[in-house]
C-alpha cells in the first residue's frame, strides 16, 4: 500500500537575517493509511515546524514531500490551499477559532472555501455531525468565549474533520487540557483513527503518547527514535476507570 | 465561496465595529450629501434662470449700448448709451423681420403717492413693451402709442408699488409723483416675484420712454432697445440685419462696435454658463471631500487587515485562496462606502429640501446626480479598498497565524 505521507530528507532552515535556525535537519519518514503517530521531543526540537510542513502551511527548505503521491513542491499557493482544504485537517496548538463566530460556523468554515460548492443546508448538517462526533452538538450556537478550553479544542478538532481529511494533524491538542479532558480528546482521536483517518499529533506527555500506535521522538531537528507502541492505552477503558474512581470517591466521602 | 457568505461576513465585520464603521463612512456621507445638495441647488437655480429667460418674451432680441469686449467688460457708457431713438425707429422701419420695438431707458427714482414715498426703478418703454415681454396686466390698460408720441404723464406700476403706495383701494386713475412730476396710473402689472438674484421684479414703474427721457432722466440716449422678431426662424436674420443697420448708422465695424445685440438663446447660454460653472465648482469641492472620505476608508481597512491578521491566517489555513480574502475585504470596503453613499444621498436630499423650505431657494434633486453619486461612492470603496485587500490576500498563512 502506498504511503499517504512520504518525507525524504526534509530540512527547514529559518533565515531571520543574521542567524540561521536549522529547525528540521533531514527527516525521512513514511505514514500509511490508518496510522496514529505521536511526535515528541523537547521544546524547540522542531515538532511544530515538521507539523507545519506536513500541513502544507509551510514549505520545506530542502527535501521531497509527497502527500498522497503528489509532490507538494510542484504546487502553487492556490493548489496548496485546495490540498489543505480537501485532504488535511489541522488542529492548532492554540485552537485558532474565529472569535465572535459560533462553534457551528467555525466548523463550517472549511466548507465555505471548498472548491466543491456545498449548500447551506448540507454545510449545517455536516458541521453538526462533526460537532456530534466530538460531543458538542448541544453547544453549536455558543461562541468560543463561552466555551471551556477543552470544548474549544474539540470545536477545532470538529473543524479539522469536517471535510473528511485523509490526514488529521494536531499540534499539542491536549496541551492546555486537564488529564480527564485529555483522555476525552484522545478517545475522539482513537475513534476517528478506527474509522481510517491517519492522525499525527504532537505531545509532551508520555502517557498521552501511549494512546497512539507509533511514537516519534525528535531532538534538534532530527528523528532519534521511531517505535511502535506496545501495550497501548485505550481511552474508553481509561474513561471508565476514571468514572469508577470518581464515584468511589463520592461513596467514601 | 458564495457571494452571500462574503456579504454576510462583511456585514458582520462592519457591525462588530459599528461606531468605527459609521465614523469611517461619515466622510463619504458628507461628501455625497454635499454633492447631492449642491447639484440640487445648482439645478434649481438653472431651471429658474431658464424660466426667467423664457419669460423675457418670445423671439426677443436685446440691443445694448456699448459692446462687450473679449474680456467681458463693457466699453462705452452703459447708462448714457450710444443708442438713440432714431436707431430704434430705423430698426422698426427698415428691418422687415421685426414686428415690435421698445426703446428702453432706466433710472432709479423716489416716487410719491398718498403722502407715502418709495424708492423704485423707473423704466421708459414703448407701448409694445408688455407684448414683447409677454407680461400681462392684472388691471387697467397699457399706455398707448399716442401717449408715447405726446410725452404723456401716464404710467403702469408693479405689484410692489401697489402695496407700498396704495395700501387702500385701486390705484387706477390715481396720481403718482416721479421726481415731482405727476403721472396718472393707468394699469397694474401682474406679479412676477423674485428673480434668481433675489431682486423684486414687481418693484418698478413703467412710463412712455419719451416721458422718461424728457421728464425724468433728461437724457437723449437709450440704455437698450427691446426687439421682437416675427418668428423663431427669423431671429437670426433679424439679428444680422440689425447689426448691419446699426454698423451703417454708427459707422462702426466688428472691432469698433458701440452696441451689442443678443438673442434670447445667447442670454440663456450666458446665464446657464455661470450657473454651470457654479455647479461644476461645487461638484469639484464635493468630489474632493469624497476622496478624503475614501482615504478614511483605506486607513480603516488597513487597520482592519492588521487587526484581523490571525483571522486571515485561519481562513488561509483551512483553504481560502488569496483572491477570496481579497474579495472579502474589497466587499467590506464597498459595502461601507456604498452604505455611506446611500446615507449621503438621503442627507443631500434632506438638506436641499430644507434649504428650499427655509430659504426659499429653488432646488431640484437630480436623479442622475443620485445615481452617479451612488456608483461613485461604491467606486471610491473599490479604489481605496483595493490596496488593503490586496495586502490581506498576499499574507502567508503561517506568518498570519503566528501574528500577535
Ligand atoms: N518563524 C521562525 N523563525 C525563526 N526561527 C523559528 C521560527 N519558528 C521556529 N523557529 C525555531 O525553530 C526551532 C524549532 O521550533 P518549533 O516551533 O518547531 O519547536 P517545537 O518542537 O514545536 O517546540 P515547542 O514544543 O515549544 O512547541 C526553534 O529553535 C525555534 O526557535
Ligand atoms: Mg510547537
Amino acid at each position: 500500500m502506498a504511503a499517504v505521507v512520504q518525507l525524504e530528507d526534509i530540512h527547514k532552515i529559518y533565515d531571520s537575517g543574521e542567524v540561521q535556525v536549522h529547525a528540521v535537519r533531514g527527516v525521512t519518514l513514511q505514514l500509511h493509511r490508518g496510522e496514529f503517530m505521536a511526535v515528541m521531543g523537547a521544546s524547540g526540537s522542531g515538532k511544530s515546524t515538521l507539523m507545519n510542513t506536513l500541513g502544507c502551511l509551510d514549505r520545506p527548505t530542502r527535501g521531497r514531500f509527497l502527500l498522497d503521491g503528489v509532490d507538494v513542491a510542484q504546487l502553487d499557493r492556490n493548489e496548496l490551499a485546495d490540498l489543505r482544504n480537501e485532504k488535511l485537517g489541522f488542529v492548532f496548538q492554540g485552537f485558532n477559532l474565529l472569535a465572535r463566530t459560533t462553534a457551528l460556523e467555525n466548523v463550517e468554515l472549511p466548507m465555505l472555501y471548498g472548491r466543491r460548492r456545498v449548500g447551506a443546508r448540507e454545510m449545517r448538517e455536516r458541521a453538526l455531525h462533526c460537532l456530534d462526533i466530538v460531543g458538542l452538538s448541544d453547544r453549536a450556537d455558543h461562541f468560543p468565549s463561552q466555551l471551556s478550553g477543552g470544548q474549544q479544542q474539540r470545536v477545532a478538532i470538529a473543524r479539522g474533520l469536517v471535510n473528511n481529511p485523509q490526514v488529521l494533524l494536531a499540534d499539542e491538542p491536549t496541551g492546555n487540557l486537564d488529564s480527564k479532558t485529555s483522555v476525552e480528546v484522545m478517545g475522539v482521536f482513537q475513534q476517528l483513527n478506527e474509522q481510517g483517518i491517519t492522525i499525527v499529533m504532537v505531545t509532551h506527555e508520555l502517557d498521552i503518547a501511549r494512546y497512539c500506535k507509533r511514537n516519534l521522538i525528535m531532538r534538534d531537528g532530527s528523528v532519534v527514535s521511531d517505535i511502535a507502541v506496545t501495550n497501548r492505552s485505550i481511552a474508553e477503558d481509561e474513561m471508565r476507570r476514571l468514572r469508577e474512581a470518581e464515584s468511589a470517591a463520592k461513596l467514601t466521602a | 465561496m458564495h457571494l452571500a457568505s462574503t456579504f454576510t461576513i462583511s456585514f458582520r465585520a462592519l457591525r462588530r465595529n459599528a461606531m468605527r464603521s459609521i465614523l469611517t463612512a461619515l466622510g463619504i456621507i458628507i461628501g455625497v450629501g454635499a454633492v447631492i445638495a449642491m447639484v440640487s441647488i445648482g439645478n434649481g437655480a438653472k431651471s429658474m434662470v431658464e424660466a426667467q429667460i423664457a419669460a423675457l418674451g418670445e423671439n426677443v432680441l436685446l440691443i445694448f449700448s456699448g459692446s462687450i469686449s473679449q474680456g467681458g467688460a463693457r466699453s462705452g457708457s452703459f447708462g448714457a448709451g450710444t443708442l438713440t431713438v432714431d436707431d430704434a425707429d430705423a430698426i422698426q422701419r427698415e428691418v422687415g423681420t421685426v414686428i415690435a420695438v421698445s426703446p428702453e431707458v432706466r433710472t432709479g427714482a423716489q416716487v410719491l403717492a398718498n403722502g407715502l414715498n418709495w424708492s423704485t426703478q423707473i423704466l421708459g418703454e414703448s407701448a409694445d413693451y408688455l407684448g414683447i415681454r409677454q407680461w400681462p396686466l392684472s388691471d387697467g390698460t397699457m399706455f398707448s402709442e399716442a401717449d408715447t408720441r405726446s410725452v404723456g404723464k401716464v404710467c403702469i406700476i408693479g405689484q410692489t408699488i401697489v402695496t407700498q403706495l396704495f395700501p387702500d383701494g385701486s390705484p387706477i386713475g390715481q396720481t403718482l409723483r416721479i421726481r415731482n412730476q405727476p403721472f396718472k396710473v393707468v394699469g397694474i402689472l401682474s406679479a412676477k416675484g423674485l428673480s434668481v438674484q433675489g431682486a423684486d421684479q414687481d418693484d418698478l414703474v413703467i412710463v412712455p420712454y419719451t416721458s422718461a427721457m424728457k421728464r425724468v432722466t433728461k437724457q437723449t440716449m437709450l440704455r437698450s432697445i427691446n426687439v421682437q422678431a416675427s418668428s423663431p426662424d427669423t431671429i437670426v436674420k433679424a439679428q444680422n440685419d440689425i447689426i448691419a443697420l446699426l454698423r451703417q448708422r454708427h459707422r462702426t465695424n466688428e472691432q469698433t462696435d458701440d452696441f451689442t445685440v443678443r438673442n434670447q438663446e445667447e442670454i440663456a447660454q450666458a446665464a446657464t454658463a455661470t450657473s454651470n460653472t457654479m455647479t461644476l465648482l461645487l461638484g469639484a469641492i464635493a468630489g474632493v471631500s469624497l476622496i478624503v472620505g475614501g482615504i478614511g476608508i483605506m486607513n480603516i481597512m488597513l487597520v482592519s487587515v492588521t487587526e484581523r491578521t490571525r483571522e486571515i491566517g485561519i481562513r488561509l489555513a483551512v483553504g481560502a485562496h488569496g483572491s477570496e480574502i481579497q474579495v472579502q475585504f474589497l466587499t467590506e470596503a464597498v459595502v461601507l462606502s456604498a452604505f455611506g453613499g446611500v446615507l449621503g444621498i438621503l442627507l443631500g436630499i434632506g438638506a436641499s429640501e430644507m434649504l428650499s423650505r427655509i430659504n426659499h431657494w429653488p432646488t431640484l434633486v437630480s436623479s442622475t446626480a443620485v445615481v452617479v453619486a451612488f456608483f461613485f461612492s461604491a467606486a471610491v470603496g473599490m479604489v481605496f479598498g483595493f490596496y488593503p485587500a490586496r495586502k490581506a490576500s498576499l499574507l502567508d498563512p503561517i506568518d498570519a497565524l503566528r501574528y500577535e
